[in-house]
């Protein structure tokens, strides 16, 4: 039997759903139906409205997906001063304050706090500005992920930037596939550093030559059934077929079609297509494709740059991330600045617009590691832009484990997360920074923190992956992570292995300063931790991270979940004034 | 008296009458689910729900704090129905989960 998402969806869906949003926001929250809820939110997230959680109703995330993560000059400062004047909530987060952006591992931005009321005017600003949230959440064409520094890349083999928008241009709103029976990720890559993270994406496009009629053609390999969510993590497939940038959409639309076709649209636990693919294989799934969704012969795969990767890939070659000032195929420049765990204030994100219009061509761009990037900075430009007091926070060279922290959203809004992630993950990273020495040659030390199995900060591709849990510390229920070591992509990319079970979240920096002690005082020449790591087993794995309480304090050790907001002085559910109005007064108080 | 009962927010909340009432990421007293006497379990995820007359149930997924086992439960009930009313279980109260609802 299908779904009650199904059945919603079969309803209304798509860009239907609009003048619905539109209606709601004209006659305010209270219009919804209460009997209504569950299919209008399911619905809303479509156009990249994600109802927030218990005792925050009323209040919306709104995610927005450029593809590639490419922001054309003047968009960031769109989505800043939307920042700036909607996105604001109720109680303030002690570290980030009110209003602010959020860079996902997706090339996103979310923004929160907002009010439905509200919607019709963000998304008349967001459009006229070129920028969209239609299918950033919902069941279809999420935003294309890839390359972040395509088209200007020296690095570059293939023109990821074009595929990315003519991907985004073929399905967004595209009736055909705008109803799938799960999400979709798409990853396109076109450079030999392997920055766009195909592995981990149901649909993956990465470069690839082949002979064509006698002539080496450039184009992509095809991957499928990639993804982490739901300790079911999976690489993405070779389905061993070549498409040339022209003959990709097609591929595209042929694979998406099988999926809206053959998906499991009964139990949405197994309705992402890495299930159809452990069902099916990578033989029947080609023949399939090719009988009954292309009408032409597809060419086997052909040679690819996997073995050049280094993108979160833990060699010593190569960029792991875009971080610092690099040097484009046309001589300006790409300056990389480190955001710890992806937040800008709305007012840093202005101030990071006017050195962009300053400096460069004013185009921003977000990577998969939640950092943004400023373009095309000729060489005289550059000194002076790495002087400005903007980028003091937001650093081209940070600390090594800043420059590697990465966490999802956590409880502060999130339903389905177990503990408090951000705040927390900044807490750590501090505290490293002040007292665990990595070596000069170590830049960046990946630590993923998500709070649960969804795995939004892609925990199990870090060289330290915690995924939220709960333990009993003292008789009392506490905040807790897993711990796990070694994952990343690369040529043979690898998951972690889960070493430590249940580690109460204020013993996690000893285990970490334990781990980087052992690590710096027995590796060999200039290993990474992966290299170092390769060969052990599971029990020295775990020897290497002992948890233990240090001069380490965790602010958020309670049950956060049982908060309204987290960080409110009055934090207890019933204190919370949603739902509200727009202003954040209770919508109670018009009674 | 009848109930709206389902899953709600990709499994993250069991929803009665369309209010967010039991949400995942506590610990509950379960006997049955994995080789404690009585396990300490986090729910991670609801699959189903369900209710009769009188009870609100969910199946779900999750793992035992204390022995580590992790995997799908059978029924558990989250709440009662009292006049109407739903009132939400004690999740330090013991419980053995059920294979049917």
């Amino acid at each position: 039997m299908p779904s009650d998402v199904e059945q919603w969806k079969d309803e209304i869906y798509g860009t239907d759903i609009r003048a619905h949003i539109e209606r709601f926001a004209e006659e305010g929250w209270e219009s919804i139906p209460d009997d209504e809820t569950g299919a209008w939110f399911e619905r809303f997230k479509w156009y990249g409205l994600y109802h927030q959680r218990a005792g925050q109703e009323s209040y919306f995330m709104m995610r927005i997906g450029p593809p590639g993560g490419v922001l054309k000059p003047g968009q960031f400062r769109t989505m800043a001063e939307i920042a700036r004047e909607f996105s604001t909530g109720p109680a303030e987060n002690p570290i980030f304050g009110n209003g602010w952006l959020d860079v996902t591992t997706r090339q996103a931005i979310q923004l929160h706090w907002i009010n439905l009321e509200d919607v019709p005017e963000i998304f008349e600003r967001l459009e006229a500005s070129g920028l969209s949230t239609i299918q950033a959440c919902g069941d279809s064409w999420r935003n294309i992920v890839g390359c972040p520094v395509a088209g200007k890349d020296r690095h570059e083999f293939v023109d990821a930037e074009t595929l990315a928008d003519d991907l985004h241009d073929a399905f967004k709103g595209n009736s055909e596939h705008s109803n799938l029976p799960r999400k979709w990720k798409v990853s396109v890559t076109g450079c030999r550093e392997g920055c766009g993270q195909g592995d981990i994406n149901d649909l993956a496009f990465e470069p690839a030559e082949r002979e064509v009629d006698g002539e080496a053609v450039r184009g992509y390999n095809v991957r499928v059934g990639g993804g982490l969510a739901r300790n079911e993590p999976r690489f993405a497939k070779e389905i061993d077929v070549f498409v040339t940038p022209e003959e990709a959409v097609d591929v595209a639309a042929g694979i998406s079609a099988l999926f809206r076709d053959h998906g499991d649209r009964e139990n949405r636990y197994n309705a992402r297509i890495k299930f159809l693919m452990d069902e099916w294989g990578p033989e029947k799934f080609r023949r399939v494709l090719q009988d009954d969704y292309v009408d032409f012969e597809l060419p086997s795969a052909g040679e690819d740059l996997r073995s050049e990767y280094s993108y979160n890939a833990g060699t010593t070659h190569g960029h792991g991330d875009h971080v610092g000032v690099h040097e484009q195929r046309d001589g300006d420049n790409y300056v990389g600045l480190n955001v710890l765990v992806g937040r800008i204030g709305a007012d840093e994100a202005l101030e990071l617009a006017d050195v962009a219009d300053e400096y460069g061509s004013g185009e921003v761009r977000l990577t998969q590691r939640q950092n943004v990037i400023l373009t095309d900075v000729p060489d005289e430009n550059v000194d002076e832009l790495l002087a400005e007091p903007v980028l003091e926070h937001y650093s081209p060279d940070p600390d090594a484990f800043q420059r590697g922290s990465i966490a999802c959203t956590g409880t502060e809004f999130c339903s389905l997360s177990i503990v408090e992630t951000k705040n927390r993950q900044v807490r750590y990273s501090r505290w490293l920074t002040e007292n665990v020495s990595l070596p000069a040659d170590v830049e960046d030390f990946h630590i993923h923190l998500s709070g649960c199995t969804a795995s939004c900060a892609q925990p199990q591709i870090a060289d330290v992956s915690l995924r939220g849990m709960k333990t009993r510390k003292d008789g009392e229920p506490v905040e807790a992570f897993d711990i796990g070591l070694a994952g990343g992509l690369g040529e043979r990319p690898q998951f972690a292995q889960w070493v430590r079970q249940r580690v109460p979240a204020d013993e996690v920096p000893g285990a970490i300063e334990h781990l980087v002690e052992t690590y710096v005082a027995e590796r060999e020449g200039e290993e990474t931790f992966r290299e170092f790591a390769r060969d052990m087993d599971e029990e020295e794995l775990a020897a290497l991270c002992e948890p233990k309480e240090t001069s380490y304090e965790d602010g958020f050790l309670h049950n956060t979940k049982r908060t309204w907001y987290p960080y409110a002085e009055d934090d207890d559910l019933d204190a919370s004034p949603a739902p509200t109005n727009p202003d954040d007064t209770p919508v109670s108080a018009d009674d | 008296m009848t109930v709206s009962v389902r899953t709600f927010d990709d499994g993250a909340w069991v929803s009665v009458d369309n209010e967010r009432v039991v949400g995942v990421s506590e610990l509950w007293r379960l006997s049955g689910f994995c080789p404690c006497e009585v396990g300490d379990v986090m729910l991670e995820a609801f699959v189903e729900a369900d209710s009769t007359d009188e009870e609100v149930k969910a199946s779900a997924v999750g793992r035992c704090i204390a022995c580590g086992e992790s995997g799908s439960m059978g029924w558990l009930t989250v709440g009662r129905l009292v006049d109407g009313e739903f009132r939400r279980t004690d999740p330090n109260e013991v419980q053995s989960h059920t294979a049917e609802p």
